[in-house]
């Protein structure tokens, strides 16, 4: 016999008030993991969706002139010298201090191009990069493997009447085309796609690479600091983060953090009153046990041990259901309440985190009535005998 | 420290208490002794102080005056943990109804004393075991309180009330519960346990204060020795 002994004897023979006692801890750690599993699976659906969005930092050469076009309008006709970046330093991307979140790195060559007397935009790209990079890109044919294969945008395709299989010269040189773009309502239904060294030829623009697109795939990466870093090594570059999609996606995330926070503290603050006036109601309930076991020598400790013994694994418990029910909810819900969400799975660090949040909480809840318990007079209390 | 070395010595103890804002002196400057190995019995009619007599003998109400000498330690000077500890060791305590934890086997309930000492689990089951034997419920270890009769309960306490094999044992009213052929069993066990035992039994039945050696009357808070 073990003062543990009477703890588990208790619970096991007071089973009603252990199953109240646990499900008021279960329903406020249940809440928390079902919120937080959520908010994860969410967090890694918007980082996947940003990294099917394609790039979120763009590298162009520094101009000091305000670019004269609105929403896809060019206003006055004007026409500025585009300047380029050598194509052997655009590897030093890769030696920035947060390299590590640098995903893709899409170089692009651009100029205008003759075709049957009419200037088109040539953008010369690195295909395998390019299509890793843009993957709502969606093509009848194939993607070009060799130099002289283009992909042609799909107002190009139509205003030249060409189609896969067809040949066309490009300041002199013969080109088949392999794929027309279906239109994507972008920049990309105006040109013509093809490999970036053979367009740097015929543009005439040898080693030279017009911008570059960056993908960083990370959550919430230091997106901001990544583009000084990137701009400290190209100091002719300007250098966009593109966070607005990012910045709202994570905004909503945020506001739902906070909300999950306020419904959760909530939650476990009324989980923690359970606890507490059960505890409270227990005690009352035992003021003829505890007078019997302080009358037979228990010490005050002993019987604070007893009472938090039981807390602690009623905490315990608690923590355990109470975590892998929330997991369960948010696995079966999470379809409901995120179109094409996909559960993070078990988190073993929520799982130590529900444990420990369980067990403090049962334990806290649990000290004013163990110290009350103790603090019984053994004669006050065997007056009640 | 008392000039003669009696098991336990009471001096000039008084106890009041509040009731309704009026003050009640339940024991009335009482002045006795007992020695080791007596079978004590203290009589009274009901509200005469036997039991807060018996409580302030067991280190569990503390007197508003005079001293409790037990082995020649003035318990009453003690702290309430070192009382505690007190009580651990000197006294064993057969209560009123029985008041055997309900959620405890009757093995569980006899080794409960042994819960807060460092005697070993194998020890402490045959310490326990026979104790049960001596009191005949050596079969009904694993039943819980309320699948014993009144008498088995009344055993099991006297059981757990000696595990210890404490000097002293402190019995309120052990027979009050039980039918009279019973109440003879159990007196009779505590006849025989008063071989290794000082003990002070607290009754309102003259019949029981035959068993005793020595029986105290208490009235009206005072005592008179026979």
């Amino acid at each position: 016999m073990k003062l543990y002994n009477i703890s588990l004897n208790n619970l096991k023979r007071r089973k009603g008030k252990m199953i109240f006692l646990v499900m008021g801890l279960v329903i406020g750690i249940a809440t928390v993991v079902t919120l937080l599993s959520i908010t994860e699976s969410m967090s890694m659906d918007i980082e996947k969706r940003l990294n099917q969005f394609g790039a979120n930092i763009v590298m162009t050469p520094r101009n000091e002139n305000l670019s004269l076009s609105y929403g896809g309008i060019n206003v006055g006709g004007v026409n500025y010298k585009v300047r380029e970046f050598d194509e052997k330093k655009i590897n030093d991307i890769r030696k920035i201090k947060n390299s590590k979140n640098i995903g893709i790195i899409a170089p692009k060559v651009i100029g205008a191009v003759k075709v049957k007397g009419r200037d088109v935009l040539l953008m010369g790209v690195d295909f395998e990069q390019e299509i890793a990079l843009k993957t709502w890109w969606q093509f009848d044919g194939y993607l070009p493997k060799q130099a002289n294969e283009v992909l042609l945008g799909s107002q190009v395709a139509s205003s030249f009447d060409l189609s896969t299989g067809d040949n066309m010269i490009l300041s002199g040189r013969n080109f088949v085309v392999k794929a027309v773009l279906q239109p994507t309502g972008a920049s990309e239904d105006n040109v013509i796609i093809a490999d970036l060294h053979e367009s740097q030829k015929v543009l005439g623009k040898e080693g030279k690479v017009s911008m570059v697109e960056i993908a960083a795939f990370c959550q919430g990466c230091p997106i901001n600091e990544m583009t000084l870093q990137i701009a400290e090594k190209f100091p002719d570059a300007k250098v966009t983060a593109l966070k607005q999609a990012v910045m709202s996606k994570m905004q909503s995330i945020e506001l739902f953090k906070s909300f999950s926070l306020g419904i959760s503290v909530l939650v476990i603050f009324i989980g923690s009153l359970l606890v507490f006036v059960t505890m409270m109601g227990s005690v009352s309930e035992r003021t003829r046990e505890i007078g019997i076991f302080r009358a037979i020598g228990f010490r005050r400790g002993h019987v604070m041990q007893i009472i938090l013994l039981e807390a602690l694994i009623v905490g315990l418990v608690g923590g355990f259901l109470g975590f892998f029910g929330g997991s369960t909810i948010a696995w079966a819900t999470l379809p409901f309440v995120l179109e094409g969400g996909v559960f993070a799975g078990i988190n073993i660090s929520l799982g130590i985190i529900s444990l420990l949040l369980s067990v403090s909480l049962s334990l806290a809840a649990s000290l004013y009535p163990a110290r009350k318990a103790s603090n019984l007079d053994p004669s006050e209390a065997l007056r009640v005998l | 420290m008392t000039d003669n070395r009696h098991l336990i010595e009471i001096k000039e103890v008084g106890k009041d208490y509040l009731s309704k804002d009026v003050a009640v002196k339940a024991i009335r400057n009482m002045d006795f002794f007992i020695d080791d190995g007596e079978f004590v019995s203290i009589m009274g009619q009901s509200g005469s102080g036997k039991s807060t007599l018996l409580s302030i003998i067991g280190g569990l109400n503390h007197p508003t005056r005079g001293n409790v000498f037990v082995d020649t330690l003035d318990i009453y000077s003690l702290s309430s943990e070192q009382r505690a500890d007190f009580r651990s060791e000197y006294i064993g305590i057969i209560f009123q109804s029985f008041q055997l934890i309900p959620y405890l086997t009757v093995l569980e309930n006899v080794k409960l004393p042994m819960a807060i000492t460092g005697i070993k689990k194998g020890k402490k089951k045959e310490m326990a075991m026979n104790v049960l034997k001596k009191v005949g419920l050596q079969e009904k270890v694993n039943r819980l309180p309320d699948q014993l009769s009144g008498g088995e309960q009344e055993r099991v306490a006297i059981a757990r009330a000696i595990v210890n094999n404490p000097p002293i044992l402190l019995a309120d009213e052990p027979t009050g519960n039980l039918d009279s052929e019973t109440a003879i069993e159990v007196m009779n066990l505590l006849k025989e346990l008063n071989d290794d035992q000082t003990i002070i039994m607290v009754t309102h039945n003259q019949d029981m204060c035959a068993y005793s050696s020595r029986t105290i009357r208490v009235k009206d808070g005072e005592c008179f020795l026979y």
